[in-house]
């Protein structure tokens, strides 16, 4: 039920960013169907993502009613509050203790389960072991909190914030040990991970949604991987 | 039922001051434990256990940890008094992205001012500079990042303030040099109570920073 001020909404992503993915799927959630996607060529960015995000110059960026937003988890708490009458789910909880865990596990993912399994597209031999051993070690974590809530989803019964932002390793995260060729999520050592990637994949709002195709991913990151390997090695 | 709200924290960091800023605007009596970092206590250990870092708000036994999640639960539960954040969606947005830059920025290049000499120092000097820069000019003619009033954008900057000495001591620049405008807002700022009561003392950090490099070879 989209009353006429909450009209206009633009989208600038790219479309293999898992940032930029959380963003559609939380547009999603909230029934946000009528809003135009720009596709960002981010190796060679226009003028317009420099204007809207002249701070990073990275996607995605929300422009709502002509004002833009960035970072991920901020876009998606922007339209947690901009959306939230009766008849669309809230992503964040209501209490303020479970949100903050909500913010803390957004958080982990963002720097420890991301981070570590970007290292490991990155990197070979000993660096990629260490990497290996650092993702692990995250997802161990992962694991955890998600068998504590006792419920199919980080966010209970249904969909929440954390599982969008988790979100990436549902997905992406076969990608990449495809691209590295070398698996960390192992279904026998993270059970319960295991079958939330493919409950969350399966859920009718994923599932409907835009998701970047396997086999272009797995050859844009390939290339990425390449690319970034001398790099990362002289840096770390 | 009373609230029971302790803080695990030390002095020096500019995360915990965040904590100890917000529970100060908001008038709430607190339980503030010093923890020494060489020998973590079997409370941070336990309430903080996938990071084992301060600061940590224990609020009737429940930990919240990262200074900033800190900070916003603090404003959501004593949400009746002195609020951090506004309520407009995209003001709060621009704030929480504010803080968040300082986050980004700020820390490492301090970090690296603190940490390196020669072509690495002037980069990091160089680098510190232009974030400065950037906040000042977000700042613009307002008093506060958060407007007419102290906010979680203030909160989240002016923790770093009482460590600008150090920075500018180790890196030989003056931050009033480049950003005056950003500088007049720290005396605003430290001119609340709140503010100035949280902070630490500038010369106390510089010389925790010098036992920190004389201990890691940093000289």
């Amino acid at each position: 039920m989209e009353n006429n001020n909450k009209e206009n909404v633009k989208l600038v992503g790219f479309w293999v960013s898992p940032f930029v993915q959380r963003v559609r799927w939380a547009l999603k959630m909230k029934g946000i169907k009528k809003y135009e996607y720009i596709e960002e060529d981010i190796y060679n960015k226009s003028s317009l993502l420099s204007e809207i995000n002249p701070v990073y110059g990275k996607v995605p960026v929300l422009v709502h009613n002509g004002k833009p937003l960035s970072e991920s988890s901020i876009i998606l708490e922007y339209i947690d509050h901009v959306w939230n009458d009766d008849f669309v789910p809230p992503l964040l909880p209501r209490d303020p203790y479970q949100r903050a865990q909500a913010r803390f596990w957004a958080k982990f993912a963002d720097q420890k389960v991301l981070e570590s399994a970007w290292m490991v597209l990155c990197s070979e031999g000993e660096k990629q072991e260490r990497a290996v051993k650092e993702a692990i070690e995250a997802l161990e974590k992962l694991e955890e909190k998600l068998k504590s809530g006792n419920s199919v989803f980080f966010g209970g019964d249904t969909i929440g914030y954390l599982d969008l932002m988790v979100g990436f390793v549902s997905y992406l995260y076969p990608v990449w040990e495809e691209a590295a060729s070398v698996k960390i999520l192992d279904a026998l050592k993270f059970p319960a991970l295991a079958a939330w990637q493919s409950d969350f994949l399966n859920h009718e709002l994923i599932a409907s949604e835009y998701l970047p195709p396997k086999a272009e991913a797995v050859a844009y990151f390939r290339w990425r991987r390449s690319e970034l390997i001398p790099v990362y090695n002289r840096m770390y | 039922m009373a609230d029971e709200v302790v803080l695990l924290d030390t002095y020096f960091s500019m995360f915990g001051m965040r904590a100890r800023l917000a529970l100060a605007e908001k008038g709430i009596d607190y339980e503030y434990k010093e923890e020494n970092l060489g020998d973590k206590s079997p409370v941070l250990l336990e309430m903080n256990p996938v990071h084992k870092k301060i600061p940590v708000l224990i609020h009737n036994g429940k930990p919240v940890c990262e200074s900033l999640i800190i900070v916003q639960y603090i404003d959501e539960v004593w949400k009746d008094n002195s609020p951090l954040l506004p309520s407009d969606p995209y003001q709060k947005a621009q704030a929480r992205f504010w803080a968040d830059f300082v986050d980004k920025k700020l820390y490492d290049a301090g970090r690296r001012l603190c940490t390196t000499k020669g072509d690495e120092l002037e980069t990091a000097k160089k680098d510190f500079i232009e974030v400065l820069k950037l906040l000042e000019a977000e700042l613009g003619e307002k008093p506060y990042f958060g407007g007419e009033n102290f906010g979680f954008g203030d909160v989240a900057l002016i923790t770093y303030s009482n460590w600008f000495y150090s920075y500018e001591t180790c890196g030989n620049f003056s931050a009033e040099e480049h950003c005056p405008k950003l500088m007049e807002w720290v005396k605003r700022c430290m001119g609340k109570e709140s503010v100035s009561k949280s902070l630490a003392d500038p010369k106390k950090i510089y010389d925790s920073i010098l036992v920190f490099k004389k201990k890691h070879g940093f000289e």
